[in-house]
């Protein structure tokens, strides 16, 4: 059958491929009747869309691809025809024709405009010169890094939400950094006075000097044509290499007047509730746009909103956009703030109720309604209730609390989390209610916040709602006791956590005394495991001493992996993926004299497939005495560290990872977990050794090593987070001890560090003060049990190879051990074997393959 | 001093395989009796218990490795392959029904014991 070819009957034309060009592409193909618009974007930035709300994160290491916002094949899968770098110069509304840059005349049946904004340059004299930027695209915070290398000063012109993000960016390069504000405060629009003076004192403590109500007036440029000072409107003359404008956005509308479509006083091309324009065929979405509500919205909720209603009116459906709300929370310098509502009380009759503590760098305001609603406020270095007050306060419904105790600290009485009402926005990135997220729970029997996030799209977007979210849905399952325990199981009512603790803080140092005093029955194949586990993990000497041999699962009970004939396969150490001609030798006679089915991993080893369990101390003996060890492949504990060849051979390496890599490798083999753990070291920024999807990731700085942390790859790959920055090695290994046993502590059973580090209350900046700055105050004993594993490490097979008691355990039979397995059969495939499938005639390794590969008697 | 060995009843015949104390509690030993294979476990309270050794989800001879546990007051064996449970006394699933060939998933259960028995006059 041939697919279908024909073209969609209908053309759809996106001018614009930002955050909410995207999102109305998304939304588009979420409405049945899509199917009917062949669309085509013009865009004119040469990528495609990417999440310009985390622009700054890019100076701190997100890639481009990490922000880009299209997954991979969307546009393919949709036949949507994307012109990148190719702007809309005009469009005729008589023949609905768009013409762009290149000089494609595409016609259209709708016209979708999502052009965005402009960053406001004001036009004092020199606001050209050379050194002068904004901040607005990918392209410009390269330009600024490039230029920030040569520079000592930088000068932000505007102190808004954008302009103290880019001083932090600034400040963070590295440069004296000073802000210049011409209202009287900083980001005048979401706080207030109190709010401000708060906010400013913690930023000149991180060392940006702020000039507030004063206006720049010139900027000056020096002898070879470059930026050198800036001029303020009170006189003062500040030397400045370089100059960041941000003094506002303007709606870029300009394709819509010259077509003679209405546009706002201020900018804005004029829409109504549908997100049409005057001309029925011309919607406009975004920044460009002025909303039904005479406003036009400079954040990205709002626009996805419009993107919403614009697509599902293509699609006959319902929607209106009236008006949204302007709340925003931000983490700017190190400073928390986040306002909401309407913050600067201007209802007749509004009350204030305020906190304030200077000392501690707090600042909170509750605005009152005269019915005792909430009606918005500010918060200043804390925002923990933002989650809870802002919805309160778009919800409109008298408090059920008194005011006061939602502004005090905790310690003083306060922190009374009220109920979140039903109707209130939880997470307004994607408009879903607090009722929404409950009917999810309840409705569709979703037990996790993973599930729900998928569901309803909650907490998909700015994450600023996650962790009302959680609250959310914990209490949720609570109320409809479907609350998924997290018992370990019917044996022990308690999580793999608190069952580390128990044995770690009792003493316990085998499974019966654990069950009869902590559990109840035999324990199972579940538990088990994980008691071995926790007990190898706290060191409690070889994995198949005494009765931990009965706990471990058939894998590391033989220290080999089970196959699906029964056999077993072999994995040997090889750190860092480094290994001698000699030592490859080895491994390819091993393989061949018992013949083997060999394979090079993921991991950057060899695998040796096919052995049976009598077979393996054998195997291992020829490994052992080659100088192998074991690979733990068989473990929940660390696999591999790769590596990439570093600076020692490349070109462009920085550091020598591979001798990082083996370091890391011989320190850490052997550590027993609650999942596997993984590794990589890369010596450059090009990443050759995939270091960001692994648990633990280093990669080489020229000063030294940056650490990420939380990565996986798998059935949920996630890329690792940067926890810390520029280390020194000794500093390295130090993070990565308390890491990973912290890890160790707390994690639940078969929790990789991907969804443990997601699951983590206070995330990342939880675990840097832990790992960092000890704010829990265990670092010291991390640090001893990192080092009792270290010293305490001894290969198990070779212990295993020296003991005979152990030794017989690796029997076909107990009652015939010289008689190989008859039902462990293979057949030859490439050369090589593989295991016979149900019903194929398969024959024992040794007459298969040994006697042929030896070359006699064919 | 008399060792006490097991023995599991093949057509008419006991026959003893190893002896009792070679057994690790809560783990099992496979058992070659001629053709067939029989996977022998001594659970924590030293009862013995005799199933076959094929796990019928993967055709592999393998439930001599898997580990041993109670579901509620049964007492069952894991499959180490896919991890389906077994009852030991009667050798049924307690997860699946049927095998992936459509027949039961169950094990034959064999009858096992130990000369002199366990406990008896003869015990060291
Ligand atoms: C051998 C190997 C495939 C190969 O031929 O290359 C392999 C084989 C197995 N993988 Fe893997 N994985 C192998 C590299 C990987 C990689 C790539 C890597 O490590 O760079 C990944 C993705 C990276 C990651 O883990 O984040 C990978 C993700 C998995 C997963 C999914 C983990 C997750 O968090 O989603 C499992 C399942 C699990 O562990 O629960 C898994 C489980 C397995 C098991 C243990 C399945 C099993 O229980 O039998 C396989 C047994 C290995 C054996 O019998 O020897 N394997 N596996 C690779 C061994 C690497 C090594 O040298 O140790
Ligand atoms: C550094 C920074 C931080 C921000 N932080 C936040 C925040 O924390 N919270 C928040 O809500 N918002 C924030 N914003 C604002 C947010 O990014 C915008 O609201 C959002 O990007 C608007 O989306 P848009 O699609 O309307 O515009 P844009 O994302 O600007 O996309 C418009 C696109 O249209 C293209 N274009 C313009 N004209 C044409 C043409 N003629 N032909 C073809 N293409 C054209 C542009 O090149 C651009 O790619 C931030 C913005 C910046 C720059
Ligand atoms: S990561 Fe860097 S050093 Fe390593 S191979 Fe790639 S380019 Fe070379
Ligand atoms: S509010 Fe942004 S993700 Fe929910």
């Amino acid at each position: 059958m041939t697919a279908p070819t024909t073209r969609p009957p209908k053309e759809l034309v996106l001018v614009g491929h930002g955050m909410v060009g995207q999102r109305f592409l998304e939304a588009l193909y979420e409405q049945p009747g899509a199917g009917a618009w062949h669309v085509t974007v013009l865009a004119e930035e040469p990528r495609p869309a990417y999440d310009r709300v985390h622009l700054t994160s890019w100076f701190s290491g997100t890639t481009a691809e990490e922000l880009s916002l299209v997954s991979d094949k969307f546009m393919e899968r949709h036949g949507i025809a994307l012109h990148l770098g190719d702007p809309a110069t005009a469009v005729d509304r008589n023949t609905r024709t768009v013409t762009s840059a290149s000089g494609r005349v595409l016609r259209y049946d709708a016209l979708v405009l999502a052009t965005g904004s402009y960053p406001f340059v004001p036009p004092v004299p020199g606001h050209d010169t050379p050194g002068c930027h904004v901040y607005r695209t990918l392209e410009d915070v390269r330009a600024i890094r490039a230029e920030a290398a040569q520079a000592r000063t930088g000068i932000v012109v505007g102190g808004g939400l954008l302009g103290l993000e880019a001083a932090g960016a600034l400040r963070a390069l590295g440069l004296d950094t000073h802000v210049v504000e011409f209202a009287p405060r900083l980001m005048a629009l979401q706080v207030d006075e109190g709010g401000g003076a708060v906010l400013r004192r913690k930023i000149e403590e991180l060392g940006v000097r702020v000039h507030t109500g004063a206006g720049t007036s010139a900027v000056e440029a020096g002898p070879d044509g470059r930026v050198r000072a800036a001029r303020l409107s009170d006189g003062t003359e500040l030397p400045a290499d370089l100059v960041v404008f941000s003094a506002g956005v303007r709606a870029r509308d300009q394709l819509a007047r010259d077509c003679g479509l209405p546009v706002g006083e201020r900018g804005g091309i004029t829409v109504d509730t549908a997100c049409r324009t005057a001309d029925p065929r011309v919607w406009a979405i975004g920044e460009c746009a002025q909303a039904a509500d005479g406003r036009v919205y400079g954040l990205v909720a709002p626009g996805y909103a419009m993107a919403e209603t614009a697509a599902r009116r293509l699609c006959r459906g319902e929607a209106e956009f009236t008006g949204a709300d302007l709340s925003t929370k931000l983490k700017l310098l190190g400073v928390d703030v986040a306002s909401f509502g309407d913050p600067h009380g201007t209802a007749e009759g509004a009350l204030d109720v305020t906190f304030t503590d200077s000392r501690s760098g707090v600042y909170k305001k509750l605005v009152i309604g005269t019915d005792g609603s909430l009606l918005g406020g500010v918060l200043v270095g804390d925002t923990e209730a933002y989650g809870v007050l802002r919805p309160l306060a778009l919800a409109g419904q008298p408090l059920t609390v008194p005011p006061e105790q939602l502004v005090l600290p905790a310690a003083q009485g306060g922190d009374v989390t009220p109920r979140l009402p039903d109707k209130a926005v939880l997470c307004s990135c994607h408009n879903v209610t607090g009722g929404a997220v409950r009917a999810a729970v309840r409705e569709q029997g979703l037990t996790g916040i993973a599930e729900v996030k998928k569901c309803t799209k909650a907490g998909t977007g700015c994450g600023s709602c996650l962790k009302t979210l959680s609250t959310v849905v914990r209490d949720e399952l609570a109320a409809s006791g479907t609350e998924v325990s997290r018992d370990l199981c019917e044996h022990f009512a308690h999580t793999r956590a608190e069952l580390y603790e128990i044995v770690r803080v009792r003493g316990i140092t085998d499974f019966t005394t654990l069950v009869d005093s902590h559990g109840t029955g035999d324990g199972c194949d579940v538990c088990k495991p994980v008691v071995a586990s926790i007990l190898a993990s706290l060191g409690n000497g070889h994995v198949l001493d005494g009765e931990q041999a009965a706990l471990q699962d058939t894998n590391d009970h033989h220290l080999a992996n089970l196959q699906r004939n029964g056999s077993y396969s072999v994995v040997p150490r090889v750190p860092g993926g480094e290994i001698t001609p000699e030592k490859l030798i080895v491994i390819g006679e091993v393989a061949r004299d018992f013949g083997l089915y060999t394979k090079i991993t993921g991991g950057q080893r060899i695998d040796l497939f096919g052995a049976r369990v009598d077979q393996l101390p054998a195997v291992w003996r020829r490994l052992v005495d080659a100088g192998f060890e074991s690979g733990h492949a068989y473990g929940k504990s660390l696999r591999t560290v790769k590596s990439c060849v570093g600076q020692t051979w490349c070109r462009y390496g920085v550091q020598d990872s591979t001798s990082l890599a083996i370091e890391l490798e011989l320190r850490y083999r052997g550590l027993r977990a609650p999942h596997k753990l993984k590794s990589a070291v890369s010596g450059c920024a090009r990443e050759c050794a995939e270091a960001r999807s692994k648990d633990f990731g280093i990669i080489a700085t020229s000063a030294g090593w940056n650490l990420y942390v939380g990565g996986n790859g798998g059935t949920t790959p996630r890329h690792a987070d940067l926890l810390a920055t520029d280390l020194d090695k000794a500093t390295l290994i130090r993070t990565i001890d308390r890491f990973l046993m912290f890890y160790i502590r707390t994690a639940d059973r078969l929790e990789r560090t991907a969804p443990w580090l997601e699951r983590l209350e206070g995330g990342l900046d939880h675990l840097r003060a832990v790992v960092l700055e000890d704010a829990l105050g265990i670092a010291a004993d991390l640090d001893a049990q990192m080092a009792r594993h270290v010293s305490g490490y001894a290969d198990e097979w070779a212990a295993v190879l020296d003991d005979p008691d152990r030794l017989r355990r690796f029997t076909s039979f107990a009652n015939a051990p010289d008689v190989p397995d008859p039902t462990v059969t293979f057949v030859p495939e490439r050369d090589q074997i593989r295991p016979a499938r149900p019903g194929e005639n398969g024959r024992p390794l040794r007459e298969l393959v040994l006697v042929p590969a030896q070359g006699a008697g064919r | 001093m008399t060792d006490i060995l097991v023995e599991v009843r093949h057509g008419a015949r006991w026959v003893p395989v190893l002896r009792y104390a070679d057994l690790v509690p809560g783990r099992g030993v496979a058992v070659l009796l001629g053709e067939e294979q029989v996977a022998l476990f001594r659970d924590r309270e030293g009862a013995l218990h005799a199933v076959g050794n094929r796990d019928p989800f993967s055709g592999a001879q393998v439930i001599s490795r898997g580990l041993l546990g109670s579901r509620g007051a049964t007492r069952v064996v894991a499959s180490p392959m896919y991890k389906q449970v077994f009852d030991l006394s009667t050798g049924t699933c307690l997860d699946e029904p049927t095998a992936p060939d459509g027949t039961p998933a169950r094990l034959p259960v064999w009858p096992v014991r130990t000369t002199p028995p366990e406990g008896g006059p003869a015990c060291p």
